[in-house]
């Protein structure tokens, strides 16, 4: 909302200054955008007579001016044709700095010819395109006047926010009502003149609304004026509407848009003798067109409200006037609307064709209905005024809805809720000067809200009121009571976990990510499919049309992004969301990592070695592990999902539930995301991971009991059949003796010569823990024994001979 | 006995002159081994009267402990000297670089989360989550934002496809649905914070489709505006650990509270340059007491209890924090500004520690 200092000021009596203006509407809440004060920009520019313009002796095409400025006599070379003997121009002084070209201006010497200064045009002061000449001020004008004075520019605009809920501020009143309670002046009093009519208006309103539909418009007002002379608007006008980036068009149609930033009253003005018939509110019928004042055509369906004559559609209601019966410069015979609408039922109409119009935008967050009244007269007022002519009685057709609200405030209630104490006059001053009808009560007070504050709705509304003229800046400050002295643990589980995990995988080397939620289509059927239910309908490019299956094509694309720019190397992962149906349970925690290019980088003294599925198996399994998950007791399946090498990837599981998932990525997945493999990639399901149980000892860990005998390592090498999965066989071999067996690893993995074809050697190193006593070899031999028997059980392997 | 002199200075000689351990030894043998010369002269004792045999014992013995002693002394110099050699030719070129340490970074958000929990726990707030996608309810009506309010379209929300009965889900459009679901689930009093991703279909410089808030909620039965104030205070100067930093409310509007206010603290920006602290203001979140509606939505007596709501953009606070100039990299995944706008994973933030 834009408005100028002087604009203001025909509702404020004020002594105060620019920037304590501005200060008080940014804390009263009409928060500052920005202040264009225009004049001081063109302070170096004053009017200057050209006592003599001459031609240069050495140049055809420039002029040396003698120039009478307020600081003397100057001599400047003029490029300009229209330069002149005896004009007045636009002058600015050497050391002014010249907005159209971005220079400070230097006493110079040109051909020959010395020139202090300059005359200027219109562009060259950066107000205008305008460059065909020097500005040509009437003759008269005396000598170092401001420019700015002179062509009006030297009213400061204010620019202010305005929040959802302050339509009142829509109008400059309503700014200075606000202001005036704040303490910055004093709100003038507002006339509202009414103008007798001369004749019987020839049009008349109607409405033809559904029975229950009445307050759709719930009335309209209006008025017939003929004889009137539509040219342009008066200079002033022209001004204000202009300083707020409104373009003038003619005085009728100024009037509408002056009213609706002056009073927040949106109007509206037939061209009466383009209109047949009588004028009707009423529902469109559906495909309904109209052409609009914007010179576009809408098509409207049976839930729009529309100003309709005989020839159909003349307008949309509280969005936009019809083309065909606007007014023009021939306009004699104007017929007035000034109509009350349904706030939503604007709003939905104005988004349904997509018109953001100042109407529409007022009219959705709610107009004084007395407006309606009032509306009239102003409007008749400035009509009759700029235009002449005579009025008619005025028409309208509804009831006119205005019922007021009234809301109680308890005495203590600031103190309560707002932790201020306001002495109890005040609270009734300053809603006194928002012109709320107060009554004190036993309790505290009754306030009857002005009909165009229609957000003002419960008590703590008037608190909010009365707080914010009094200043937030006055609440003492009071910190937050403690119920308890020491703080207590605030994480959930799953929080906690989140911690340890990203730790974990940033100590491994991996750089954590943070990456959209939406995905491409393409991306997503890569990864397990886009959901119908899971696309949106209006992305910001379809790029980004689908919630993400997986927390993986992000990262893949991260990493290929990171490739492109010369960092083949990844090693990524993020913590985020994945999302399978639209519930709200139907999200799932993941932390999904990957790992592309160079293991850990070139090193001078390693061997270089390709990525494979156990870098992704052991930053999984860590992840696993630090959230508390029996990494011992997880099996393996070679399951992994699609996106997953079929033979080079696995799942991890407990029981029947997966936690997580690794393995190298598809060639085809790194093919269509355009990633150089091999990739190797996991995902770790946060949350299926159980949850420990609660023990009866607490925190307290179990007694260590270390043995004083010494463990005793064995080695042993089984041949298996080649497609043996290791972990049955450590499996095997673990529970061969579990009392004394505390650990078997697998040390070697060997096929090829010496092994029979489909056949390999797995070489493991068991260790016992005797607790009882030093082990004998009889007794050694009799566990090993027993681990072969084992292991030859569950995978039919054999010592390796 | 002059034999016997001889053969010492003869033998001392030879020691001192061993170059190797391996000579050394031969020496040893051929004086003190079994066929040794000093072992043979021993030997001829049996032949000498007691008195003779005691004298030249004596001797002997004594010429035996001195080369077995000189013996002794020479291995150790020559095995120091070997080991000196050895170590010598063992030498490297330390300079050469270590095996790469591949240790990784958190994300600033994640970091700047972690503050916010380590603040605001100390205060007594714990965290809550809620879901992305949302129905209307809880990101709108609920927050007393109705359909076709005006406050609707500020929001630029994110839709997904109408279901059969007519209804659609929504991205969230701020973190404010999880303070509808913590009070309809939970009794007061209450104090949260939600950090969390929230959509808004706007994309420009300062602008991403998803970022992230954090909100906070107390309600109870007695906190009003001048614990909002004093909470908030605290928070920013303890965030940016500006003891002083200059905090101001402004009047503002949000569908959701009542009175609402807009926060800014102190800034100065000469030369172009952002800095926090100084007589400039620059709007960092916004808050309000929570609107009466909002806690009958969710069945709390709003004549019993009342509190306050904040929220701020996460991005926005580690911005001007730790100097980030630009938003769009946050989720870009340049190795280059993880390495560097990222936190090793040494420390948790907590208020103890510093933060």
């Amino acid at each position: 909302m834009k408005f100028t200092l002087s604009w203001l000021k025909d509702h404020l009596e004020t002594e105060a200054s620019l920037d304590e203006i501005a200060a008080a509407l940014s804390m009263i809440g009409l928060e500052v955008e920005e202040i264009e004060d225009r004049a001081a920009a063109l302070a170096p520019f004053k009017s200057a007579h050209v006592i003599e313009a001459k031609q240069h002796p050495n140049a055809d095409r420039l002029r040396v001016c003698r120039v009478q400025t307020e600081d003397g006599e100057v001599q400047v070379v003029c490029g300009a044709p229209n330069a002149r003997t005896g004009m007045v121009g636009v002058f600015a002084p050497s050391g002014s700095y010249v907005p159209g070209t971005d220079m400070v201006l230097k006493p110079g010497n040109i051909r020959g010819e010395d020139s202090n200064g300059m005359l200027v045009s219109e562009r060259e002061m950066g107000i205008s395109d305008e460059h065909d000449g020097i500005i040509e001020l009437p003759q008269g004008t005396a000598i170092g006047v401001p420019y700015a004075e002179l062509a009006g520019l030297n009213d400061p605009v204010i620019d202010i926010a305005i929040t959802p809920n302050r339509g009142d501020c829509l109008g400059v009143r309503g700014v200075a009502r606000d202001l005036a309670a704040a303490g910055l002046g004093k709100l003038k009093p507002l006339a509202f003149p009414s103008t007798k009519g001369d004749f019987e208006s020839p049009i008349k309103w109607r409405r033809d609304l559904p029975a229950d539909q009445q307050d759709l418009c719930p009335y309209v007002a209006g008025r017939y004026f003929r004889g009137v002379k539509n040219g342009p608007s008066p200079r002033w006008l022209q001004d204000r509407l202009r300083a707020i980036g409104l373009r003038p068009i003619s005085a009728l149609v100024d009037i509408t848009n002056y009213v609706t930033y002056d009073l927040n009253r949106p109007l509206h003005v037939f061209d009466a003798q383009k209109v047949k018939g009588d004028v009707t509110m009423r529902l469109a019928r559906e495909g309904e067109e109209i052409l609009a004042l914007d010179g576009d055509t809408y098509k409207f369906d049976n839930e729009m409200v529309i100003i309709a004559d005989e020839n159909g559609p003349e307008g949309i209601g509280g969005v936009m006037g019809g083309e065909l019966s606007g007014c023009s410069e021939e306009t004699t015979e104007v017929f007035l609307e000034v109509a009350l609408f349904d706030p939503a039922r604007v709003a939905i109409t104005g988004r349904k064709l997509g018109i953001l119009s100042d109407a529409r935008y007022r009219f959705e967050r709610g107009l004084d209905p007395d407006s309606a009244l009032w509306g009239v007269e102003v409007a008749s007022k400035l009509i009759l005024e700029l235009c002449g002519g005579e009025a008619s009685e005025t028409v309208s057709a509804g009831e006119h809805p205005a019922v007021k609200r009234k809301l109680s405030l308890r005495k203590g209630r600031v103190q309560t809720l707002g932790g201020i104490e306001i002495p109890f006059d005040e609270q009734v001053r300053i809603l006194k000067d928002l012109e709320f009808e107060v009554t004190e009560t036993a309790e505290g007070l009754d306030a009857v809200v002005p009909l165009w504050r229609n957000d003002v709705e419960c008590e703590a509304c008037l608190v909010e009121e009365i707080m914010r003229i009094h200043g937030f800046d006055n609440i003492p400050v009071v910190p937050l009571d403690r119920d308890r002295v020491l703080p207590q643990g605030v994480l959930t589980l799953s929080q906690k976990r989140r911690s340890f995990v990203r730790n974990a995988l940033a100590w491994r080397g991996l750089e954590e990510c943070v990456t959209f939620s939406f995905i491409s289509r393409k991306q997503a059927g890569l990864f397990g499919g886009a959901k119908e239910e899971l696309t949106l309908v209006n992305p910001i490019s379809s790029d980004l049309d689908v919630m993400r299956p997986s927390a993986l094509p992000t990262l893949v694309a991260s990493a290929a992004r990171n490739s492109d720019r010369g960092f083949p190397d990844n090693a990524l992962f993020e913590i985020g969301p994945q999302y399978h149906d639209d519930s709200p349970t139907g999200q799932m925690l993941v932390a999904a990592g990957l790992r592309s290019g160079a293991p850990k980088g070139r090193h001078w003294e390693a061997k270089g070695r390709l990525l494979d599925a156990f870098d992704a198996k052991g930053d999984a399994m860590a992840a696993l592990e630090v959230i508390g998950a029996p990494v011992a007791n997880l099996q393996v399946s070679a399951d992994a999902p699609s996106w997953y090498h079929p033979g080079r990837s696995g799942a991890f599981r407990l029981g029947p539930k997966v936690m997580g998932y690794f393995g190298e990525l598809h060639p085809r997945v790194l093919n269509a995301m355009d990633l150089k493999g091999p990739a190797v990639a996991f995902e770790v399901f946060i949350d299926a991971v159980p949850q420990p149980k609660a023990k009866a000892s607490g925190k307290i860990k179990p007694a260590l009991e270390l043995s004083i005998y010494q463990p005793v390592e064995r080695d042993f090498a089984f041949v298996v059949a080649a497609d043996t999965p290791a972990e049955k066989l450590l499996r095997a071999a673990k529970g061969a003796d579990k009392q004394l067996i505390t650990d078997v690893e697998l040390f070697d993995v060997y096929s090829g010569k010496g092994i029979e074809e489909g056949k390999k050697s797995l070489a493991i190193s068991v260790t016992l823990q005797p607790t009882q006593k030093t082990m004998t070899d009889e007794e050694i031999d009799a566990v090993a024994a027993k681990v072969v028997a084992q292991v030859a059980k569950a995978t039919g392997g054999t010592l390796r001979g | 006995m002059e034999n016997l002199e001889n053969l010492r200075d003869s033998l001392t000689a030879e020691i001192a002159g061993a170059g190797d351990v391996e000579t050394l030894e031969t020496i040893r043998v051929q004086a003190l081994g079994k066929k040794g010369q000093v072992t043979q002269l021993m030997k001829t004792l049996g032949g000498l009267s007691p008195d003779e045999r005691r004298e030249a014992g004596q001797a002997l013995n004594v010429v035996k402990t001195a080369l077995a002693e000189a013996i002794d002394a020479r291995r150790e110099t020559l095995k120091e000297a070997e080991l000196e050699a050895r170590l010598a030719q063992e030498t490297i070129d330390v300079s050469l670089p270590a095996r790469p340490s591949t240790l990784g970074h958190l994300h600033p958000l994640s970091q700047t989360v972690e503050e916010l929990i380590a603040i605001f726990g100390e205060m007594g707030f714990s965290v809550a989550e809620g879901p992305d996608i949302e129905d209307d309810f809880h990101n709108f009506t609920a927050l007393n934002i109705p359909p076709e309010h005006p406050a609707r379209q500020e929001f630029d929300t994110f839709y997904l496809p109408e279901r059969e009965d007519g209804s659609r889900q929504v991205l969230r459009t701020h973190t404010s649905p999880v303070q509808i679901r913590t009070m309809q689930s939970t009794t007061p009093p209450i104090r949260i914070i939600v950090p969390g991703r929230t959509y808004r279909a706007d994309h420009d410089a300062t602008h991403s489709p998803m970022f992230h808030q954090v909100e906070g909620l107390v309600i109870d039965d007695k906190t009003h505006m001048g614990h909002l104030k004093g909470t908030l205070i605290e928070f920013c100067r303890a965030f940016f650990g500006i003891d002083d930093l200059p905090v101001r409310f402004r009047s503002s509007y949000f569908p959701f509270t009542e009175p609402s206010a807009e926060v800014d603290i102190g800034c100065t920006r000469d030369g172009g340059q952002l800095k926090i602290g100084g007589a400039d203001w620059l709007e960092i979140l916004g808050c309000g007491m929570v609107h009466p509606k909002v806690l009958e939505h969710c069945g709390i007596d709003a004549t019993k209890y009342q509190g306050f709501a904040f929220g701020m953009g996460i991005e926005r606070i580690a911005m001007l924090k730790y100097g980030m100039p630009d938003l769009r990299p946050f989720y870009d995944s340049d190795l280059r500004w993880l390495r560097h706008f990222g936190f090793l994973p040494l420390e948790t933030p907590s208020m103890v520690r510093g933060l």
